[in-house]
């Protein structure tokens, strides 16, 4: 017992010697992304500190900071995000609701595709923006033909993916449910559900990132309120600092909602046969 | 045949016709099938590539409807999927977002007759006799291609039919896993109870798992002979380079060699 013992301790490094240099290889990637990120802001405050450009159409990443924390601190900030953000769910929300469904349907019957497909197609096809004039008109400059930008914007990734997923179920899959005497239901919710869910995550996630493409065409083209009108009325006004604020809020939230369906989707990955797409 | 053992499946000259696309004309698959399969036995198919031999497996699950003739199972006629019938499908049709468990789970919860943990104790139960405890929380993926397999087999067993049809379920595993799947095949049939039908492109797999081997014609696939293993029960590796074995085989690859050239024949004409 006592040789076990004494072997162990000869050459052991401790911990703390490693942790460090632990820490530096397993955050290999993090560490030099955001060391690229700092410099890069550094040099944009120096090149304004030392009047080599004119903040007045560079702005800086102090004055976007001061502007960014005094339109907090006088509450100048929430009536945008608010409206941005009601924008979203309605517009996002209603694209999941019809896309889903709708693609799930074209994906598991052929008819019902054969029926659709040219439609969707084509207005995929069309930039929705050049509808905005049309949408105008139907809807108002209010919130409605907001919901209704982002709704269009949102709504294709997610239908064509889901179809696609429902399409691609394997035919061995369908030939076990029914050689074990499923029923169309029981087929549709133990087969052609799970199988296109994985597909159906990535449509969601390509939907977000057109949903807030939409928000800031749709509030730049014309409205009231919200961080796309935001930038655009700052961007008017040579408020370069408020411009870019706005920007910051927007990447932000398409960072963090991407990232939150990123990691439902990693779920997935367990059984996934490859992680492409 | 001193006591009469009951006849679990009869092909009463079973007929299948496809449809061609591309000539407009019925194509004769099965053009009179005819043989039977006694409770326990294990029966194997062989025949020429493209003979119809899954196409009639297929028809016995009722996946496929035929053209004339019978299929009885224990003398009833088959015209659906049902419960009697469990299917062993090749390589790859486990569902990939199943676990181990799930997946042996699925016929139960498809026929809703036992109750939730009920079904997970059955299929625990199936995992365990086709070796893979330890393994059910496992994801297909995580799986080899013979443990797949076994749970393709498990999966099939589980839902307690009384024929377990397995359609070429080796034919995606090494030679070595093979062998060994051979042995595990037997030893689960044999602790399960159930009488099989095999199909396989192997002959030697077929005479080592069988009580009789069904060689197939070439398309329209008639049965052109049946083949009675009379080897000796206890099946054991050196059994395939027994003097007898060897015989069988070239019996049945002469009359698979027959078979295909004139199908080469017929694709000359």
């Amino acid at each position: 017992m006592t040789s076990v013992t004494e072997e162990r301790e000869i050459p052991r490094p401790r911990k703390s010697e490693f942790a460090v240099y632990e820490f530096l290889v397993r955050h290999e990637n993090a560490l030099l992304g955001g060391f690229t990120m700092i410099v890069a802001l550094l040099l944009w405050e120096a090149v304004v500190r030392l009047d080599l450009v004119n903040p007045l159409f560079t702005s800086s990443p102090s004055r976007i900071i001061a502007t960014g924390y005094a339109m907090f601190a006088d509450g100048s900030i929430y009536p945008h995000l608010a409206i941005s953000g009601l924008e979203l769910v309605v517009g996002y929300g209603l694209a999941i609701i019809v896309g889903v469904p709708l693609g799930i349907l074209m994906g598991w019957h052929r008819r019902f595709n054969a029926a659709f497909d040219p439609i969707i197609s084509a207005l995929y096809a069309t930039p929705r923006i050049a509808l905005l004039p049309l949408i105008m008109i139907w809807f108002g400059i209010g919130l409605g033909s907001k919901f209704a930008i982002i709704f269009l914007s949102a709504v294709f990734p997610i239908l064509i993916n889901t179809t696609a997923g429902v399409q691609t179920v394997e035919r061995d899959y369908i030939k076990v449910a029914r050689s074990f005497g499923a029923n169309d239901r029981q087929m549709f919710l133990t087969v052609a559900f799970p199988a296109a869910v994985p597909f159906l995550l990535t449509g969601l996630r390509l939907g977000l990132g057109h949903a807030l493409i939409g928000i800031v065409v749709g509030e730049m083209y014309s409205a009231q309120a919200g961080v796309g009108y935001l930038i655009s009325v700052a961007g008017a006004t040579f408020q370069t600092d408020r411009v870019m604020f706005g920007i910051i809020l927007i990447a932000a939230a398409g960072v963090i909602l991407t990232n939150i369906l990123r990691m439902i989707e990693r779920r997935f990955d367990r059984w996934r046969p490859d992680n492409k797409l | 045949m001193l006591q009469a053992t009951p006849v679990k499946l009869k092909a009463d000259s079973v007929k299948l016709n496809y449809y061609n696309d591309r000539t407009k004309r019925d194509l004769s698959v099965l053009d009179g099938i005819d043989f039977s399969v006694n409770e326990g036995e294990l029966v194997s198919i062989v025949g020429p590539s493209g003979c119809g031999k899954s196409t009639f497996l297929a028809a016995v699950d009722g996946l496929i409807a035929i053209d004339g003739g019978r299929i009885l199972i224990d003398e009833r006629e088959v015209t659906k999927p049902g419960p009697d019938r469990g299917l062993v499908f090749q390589q790859d049709s486990l569902f990939p977002w199943r676990t181990v468990q799930r997946n042996v789970a699925y016929g139960l919860e498809i026929q809703k007759v036992l109750s939730k943990e009920e079904i997970t104790a059955r299929a625990r139960k199936f995992v365990e006799l086709v070796g893979l405890a330890g393994f059910e929380d496992s994801y297909p993926r995580e799986l080899s291609g013979g443990m797949r397999q076994r749970v393709n087999i498990a999966r099939a067993l589980a839902v307690d039919p009384e024929l377990l049809l397995l359609d070429e379920p080796f034919a995606a595993l090494d030679a070595q896993t093979r062998e060994l799947m051979q042995f595990e095949l037997l030893r689960i049939l044999d602790r399960a109870q159930k009488t099989g039908v095999f199909i396989t492109h192997q002959i030697d797999e077929a005479i080592f798992l069988s009580n009789r081997v069904v060689v197939f014609s070439a398309r329209p696939a008639k049965v052109k002979e049946i083949v009675e293993i009379d080897l000796p029960k206890e099946r054991t590796l050196d059994l395939k380079h027994t003097p007898r074995f060897m015989e069988i085989f070239r019996h049945i690859w002469r009359l698979i060699e027959e078979e295909s050239a004139r199908m080469g024949l017929l694709r000359v004409h």
